[in-house]
C-alpha cells in the first residue's frame, strides 16, 4: 500500500530536480480547478448541441478556441441567426481580457524560447493566468525553465478535461428532453460569471451601463445591440477609474 | 444549427479560434517586453465585465422561449444567480442557485 501512496517519479530526464518539482507543483495546484472547469464544459457539450451544433463542430469550438465564454456567447449569437461578422466581433470582444493577461506575463517569460512563447499562448485561459501570475509575483526568483514547467505541469489538468468533457455533454446531451429550458443555460452562465467580478466602483459601472444600453437597443437586428453596449460599458468603467483615481489623489495630496 | 451552412459554422470555429489565439499570442510573442499604456490596460480590464451582461440582458427580459414576453421564473432564476454570485465571490454555487430555481419554477408550472 505505501507504494501507491510515493509520488509518481516524472520523466525529466537531465531537466534540474527544481524544474520537476515545478511541473508537479503547477499540477497538483490545478486540480481544484477541475472543481468548476468540468461542470461547465458538460454544460457547453449540451448546449452547443442543444442549438444545433454537430459533435465535430462543438468539439472544434474547445479544441480551436479554448475560451468557455466566447464559446458560449458565439453559440448564443448562432442561435440568435446574427450576422456572422456579428458573432465573431461580440465573441472575440469577451476574449479581449486575454491580451491583458499577455501582456502581464510577457515581464516573467518573455525570455523563453519563441516556441515555448507560443504554446503558452494556446494555454491561456482565466485559470492558466491566473495559477501563473499568483506563482512567478509570490515566487520571484524562479528561473524561466521552471515558470514554464509550472504551467506545463497545470496545463493538462486544465485544457484536456475541457475537451473532454465537452465530448461527455455533447454525447450525453442528446438524451435530456426537449422541454428543460435549456435556452437559459447561457444567460445563468454569464450572470455567474459576471457577478463575482463587481469587485470595484467602476466594474459595478461598467456592467450597468453596458445592460441599460443593451436593454435599450434590443431593437436593433439581432447580437448587434452588444457591439454598442459593450464598448460604452467599457468607456463607463474607464471612466469611472480615471475619476476614482483623480480623488484618491487628491485626497491624498 | 438552422439558418447557416456547415462552412458557415466551420468559419465562426475557424476565426475566432485564430483571433482568439492572436489575442493571447500578441504581447508574449509578438509585443515583447514593452509596457502597455495606462488607457488600453484601462479598456481592456472592462471588457468581459461589459460584454457578458450586455449579451444576456435582453434574453433575460424577454426570453425567445416565451414568444419575448418577460417570465417570472427566469427573471427569479436571473435574480438568485446574481445574488448568490454576489455573496459567494464565485461562479459555481450561483449557476447552480440559478439552476436549481429555474428546475423547480419550470416543474411547479
Amino acid at each position: 500500500m505505501t507504494q501507491l501512496s510515493r509520488p509518481v517519479p516524472l520523466a525529466s530526464g537531465a531537466e534540474s530536480p527544481s524544474v520537476a518539482r515545478s511541473f508537479r507543483t503547477g499540477f497538483l495546484q490545478a486540480l481544484p480547478f477541475l472543481l468548476v472547469l468540468v461542470p461547465f464544459a458538460l454544460l457547453f457539450g449540451v448546449v452547443a448541441t442543444a442549438a444545433g451544433l454537430d459533435l465535430a463542430q462543438t468539439m472544434g469550438f474547445s479544441v480551436l478556441v479554448l475560451a468557455g465564454a466566447s464559446q458560449f456567447s458565439a453559440v448564443q449569437l448562432l442561435s440568435d441567426h446574427a450576422p456572422v461578422l456579428v458573432v465573431l466581433a461580440s465573441s472575440l470582444a469577451i476574449n479581449l481580457r486575454m491580451a491583458m493577461y499577455s501582456a502581464s506575463l510577457t515581464p516573467w517569460l518573455g525570455r523563453a524560447p519563441a516556441w515555448q512563447r507560443a504554446l503558452i499562448a494556446y494555454v491561456l485561459i482565466d485559470q492558466t493566468y491566473g495559477m501563473a501570475i499568483q506563482r512567478f509575483e509570490r515566487q520571484p526568483r524562479l528561473t524561466i525553465p521552471e515558470r514554464v514547467a509550472y504551467l506545463a505541469g497545470a496545463t493538462p489538468v486544465l485544457c484536456l478535461p475541457w475537451m473532454l468533457f465537452t465530448y461527455v455533454g455533447a454525447t450525453a446531451g442528446q438524451m435530456i428532453p426537449a422541454a428543460w429550458p435549456l435556452d437559459f443555460a447561457v444567460p445563468i452562465t454569464f450572470l455567474a460569471m459576471t457577478a463575482p467580478m463587481m469587485r470595484t466602483l467602476p466594474h459595478v459601472a461598467a456592467a450597468l451601463v453596458a445592460v441599460l444600453s443593451a436593454l435599450a437597443l434590443s431593437g436593433l437586428p439581432s447580437g448587434t445591440g452588444v457591439l454598442i453596449a459593450g464598448p460604452l460599458g467599457m468607456a463607463a468603467g474607464a471612466v469611472a477609474e480615471a475619476w476614482q483615481s483623480r480623488r484618491r489623489i487628491q485626497r491624498s495630496g | 444549427m438552422p439558418g447557416y451552412s456547415d462552412a458557415t459554422i466551420w468559419l465562426v470555429i475557424l476565426a475566432l479560434g485564430i483571433g482568439t489565439y492572436l489575442i493571447r499570442w500578441s504581447f508574449l510573442g509578438a509585443v515583447g517586453d514593452r509596457p502597455v499604456p495606462d488607457w488600453a490596460q484601462r479598456v481592456l480590464r472592462y471588457t468581459a465585465v461589459s460584454v457578458l451582461p450586455a449579451l444576456i440582458a435582453p434574453l433575460v427580459m424577454w426570453p425567445a422561449a416565451t414568444g419575448g414576453q418577460p417570465d417570472p421564473v427566469r427573471l427569479y432564476s436571473a435574480a438568485a444567480t446574481l445574488a448568490v454570485g454576489l455573496l459567494t465571490r464565485s461562479t459555481l454555487p450561483a449557476i447552480l442557485a440559478g439552476g436549481t430555481v429555474l428546475g423547480l419554477g419550470t416543474w411547479l408550472a
